[in-house]
């Protein structure tokens, strides 16, 4: 009897737990889990594959320092030893003392940085979606218009000038010639301003291009035809009919977009000195600060797995056709 | 003298060109027709003969670069052509309403089959929300939607080309419109659903005591609901009879062309289809005679030079062909008359 009892209680546990590992949402926050694993095993392994090492400099420390070194930083373990140190610690959220900034760990400098990085992160995504996405609509309806043509031109413009080019134009007007606001730090409000729209400029540009072409091909359809012989206001055709569809494309475009402005520029927080973590993603390499390196990565794939899967939510809610976890009917 | 009490929809001389940077498309060339209550109005002709563009000029939806560069559409007689686009949302959808081809992509795919019905309702009435609601299950139920208490919540996707196909007609039904424009309403749809769609059509076109307009390229179908039809061809009208006078003493030897190249298997004799040798017209370069005079095997010098006015062969017959002056020769079967017809 204890048995069968036993093996009933098993097989609904069973059931409970294929149940489980069948929801979408455990299914998918397992798939990012893997996916974080593997771009953690991939930086570790490349990163360790190039010759040189975090101690490597153009006149050659003594042999016996760089000994030291490598064993007070477990660098001369076997690299299968490090790299499952290294894993163990990830999991514990432990990313290692940063090689470079010598008495400062990965996470705290990560931790630090991330708030000032996202803040003026934060502004620029706001103003990309409050401004990119009306300024496509009204450019569509104005196709062929001077007023698109002139959208365009600038988007154009926001497309292909490099931030820093914007950065110091902007430092030299407005800091320089005219004095209005300090040339660097985040002192004062205004100093937020710069920053944000050397970052805002690429996406703007972008998100606007994008809202315009998928509201052309979206008016085009047979659906926005139905919609008008119906006699339906022309505000009621553009912004319910044909927005909710034309937004499919470019939310695809501002889920990953969003991961990384959150993680700061190199060239912006360079040019305005800011304090973000943009500057570790590109100084970590060229220092060889291997954990800066993979704290960062895995930093930022965390955050981009998240943006995705929060756009593919944003998916079903936009659209129907799209259920998650289930098969089209 | 002529009683016309009935006429709700009075199209004369209409002319729809787009003005492209290759230049002038007439589209439409002076076209004149009426509906009248109860009428099933057929317009046939192939590709590119102005059906539809003539469809979409009635709904005030031909898009830019084109327009109505002349000619007068009457509802009810109001003139529509000079609205503005707000003032013919007004008939949009409650007056004169329509319903396309293409059942599939004419919903829109992220709005639930109930909102979009709602919507119109409540666009063109004073019921609340759920009044429109209850109509629309109403109307559902009128199309022959099983279950519309359910299937309300669909989205298109979740229905079939004929369910669209009738959810399109719900709506365009929603607020009793006088007109009922049906652009090949049956074309893309499977061959046994085709039948089911056009009775839907005529049944409700009596029940709201209703006309419609009937675009299509297939004579089958204009035989079997239409008692009107307008034949087009090169954006004019080659012809207008009803039925039984079309298809039993054809008067213009495009109509006739027609109706040699569809099979017609009555007698179960076999018969060769004849096709129209030659291509339409373009309408960019518009010739300046007949459009139908290069392809016409009766075709004379003066079809090339100068369209042909409208004879009028009885009181519900025309035809606009030069054989029916009395001066050309006779062509067995063709009738020649004096009078040309009173508009046009």
């Amino acid at each position: 009897m204890g048995t069968e009892k036993t093996r009933e209680t098993v097989l609904t546990s069973l059931k409970a737990l294929k149940a489980f590992f069948h929801n979408y949402y455990v299914r998918r926050v397992l798939g990012a889990l893997l996916t974080i694993f593997l771009i953690a095993t991939v930086t570790f392994f490349m990163m360790h594959a190039i010759p040189g090492g975090p101690f490597s400099r153009e006149r050659a420390l003594p042999d016996e320092i760089i000994a030291a070194l490598n064993a007070k930083y477990h660098l001369d373990d076997p690299l299968w030893k490090q790299y499952v140190d290294y894993m163990v610690g990830l999991v514990t959220f432990d990313l290692g003392p940063s090689f470079k900034r010598t008495g400062f760990m990965v996470e705290e400098l990560i931790a630090t940085g991330f708030p000032i990085s996202a803040k003026i992160g934060l502004m620029a995504i706001i103003l990309i979606i409050v401004i990119g996405i009306p300024v496509g609509i009204v450019s569509a309806l104005r196709q062929n218009k001077p007023a698109d043509y002139l959208v365009m031109f600038i988007a154009t413009l926001g497309v292909t000038i490099p931030s820093f080019v914007v950065a110091a134009v902007y430092i030299y007007l407005f800091a320089g010639v005219l004095n209005w606001v300090d040339a660097f730090g985040l002192n004062q409000p205004s100093s937020y301003i710069g920053p944000v729209l050397a970052l805002v400029g690429y996406s703007l540009a972008f998100v606007s291009r994008l809202t315009r072409s998928s509201m052309l091909e979206v008016m085009r359809q047979d659906y926005i035809r139905t919609a008008r012989a119906n006699g339906l206001s022309r505000f009621k055709v553009i912004y319910k009919h044909a927005l909710k569809n034309a937004l499919i494309p470019v939310v695809t475009y501002i889920g990953p977009m969003i991961a990384a402005i959150l993680t700061g520029s190199f060239v912006i927080e360079k040019v305005f000195t800011i304090p973000g973590i943009g500057k570790y993603f590109v100084q970590s390499v060229s220092d060889r600060d291997y954990t800066m390196i993979i704290g960062t990565t895995v930093f930022y794939a965390v955050l981009y797995v998240v943006m995705v899967l929060l756009v593919d939510v944003a998916y079903s809610l936009i659209d129907p056709r799209i259920r998650l976890g289930k098969k089209s009917e | 003298m002529i009683p016309m009490p009935n006429n709700i929809l009075d199209v004369k001389n209409l002319r729809t060109t787009f003005y492209t940077h290759m230049g002038e498309v007439q589209a439409v060339r002076g076209i004149s027709f009426e509906v009248d209550q109860g009428d099933v109005m057929g317009i046939v002709g192939e590709s590119g003969s102005g059906k539809s563009v003539t469809a979409m000029s009635i709904m005030g939806l031909v898009d830019e670069p084109g327009r109505v560069s002349g000619g007068s559409i009457k509802f009810m007689g109001k003139e529509l052509t000079t609205l503005t686009d707000a003032e013919m949302n007004e008939y949009r959808g409650k007056e004169i309403s329509m319903i396309f081809q293409d059942p599939m992509t004419s919903l829109n795919p992220v709005f639930s089959i109930g909102n979009q019905l709602v919507e119109v309702i409540r666009r063109h009435t004073d019921l609340d929300k759920e009044q429109a609601h209850a109509r629309a299950i109403e109307l559902l139920r009128m199309v022959g939607i099983p279950e519309p208490e359910i299937r309300i919540k669909n989205y298109p996707h979740q229905f079939s080309g004929g369910m669209r196909q009738r959810a399109m007609i719900a709506m365009a039904i929603s607020c009793n419109p006088k007109i009922l424009i049906a652009d090949e309403p049956t074309t893309a749809l499977d061959v046994t659903i085709q039948a089911q769609i056009l009775d839907l059509m005529v049944r409700l076109k009596k029940e709201l005591n209703s006309s419609i307009i009937l675009i299509t390229h297939d004579l089958g179908v204009v035989s079997e609901v239409c008692n009107k039809v307008n034949v087009m061809y090169g954006g004019m009208l080659m012809e207008k009879a009803s039925v039984e006078e079309l298809f039993d003493t054809p008067q213009h030897p495009y109509t006739l062309g027609l109706l040699k190249s569809i099979p017609r298997d009555v007698t179960g004799e076999r018969k060769r289809l004849v096709p129209i040798e030659g291509t339409p017209p373009d309408l960019l370069k518009p010739p300046s005679g007949c459009p139908f005079s290069p392809r016409c095997p009766y075709a004379m010098g003066i079809c090339i030079r100068e369209a042909a006015p409208l004879y009028k062969l009885s009181a519900t017959h025309h035809a606009s062909c030069w054989l029916h002056h009395k001066g050309a020769p006779a062509v067995e079967g063709f009738v020649q008359v004096e009078e040309e017809s009173d508009h046009e």
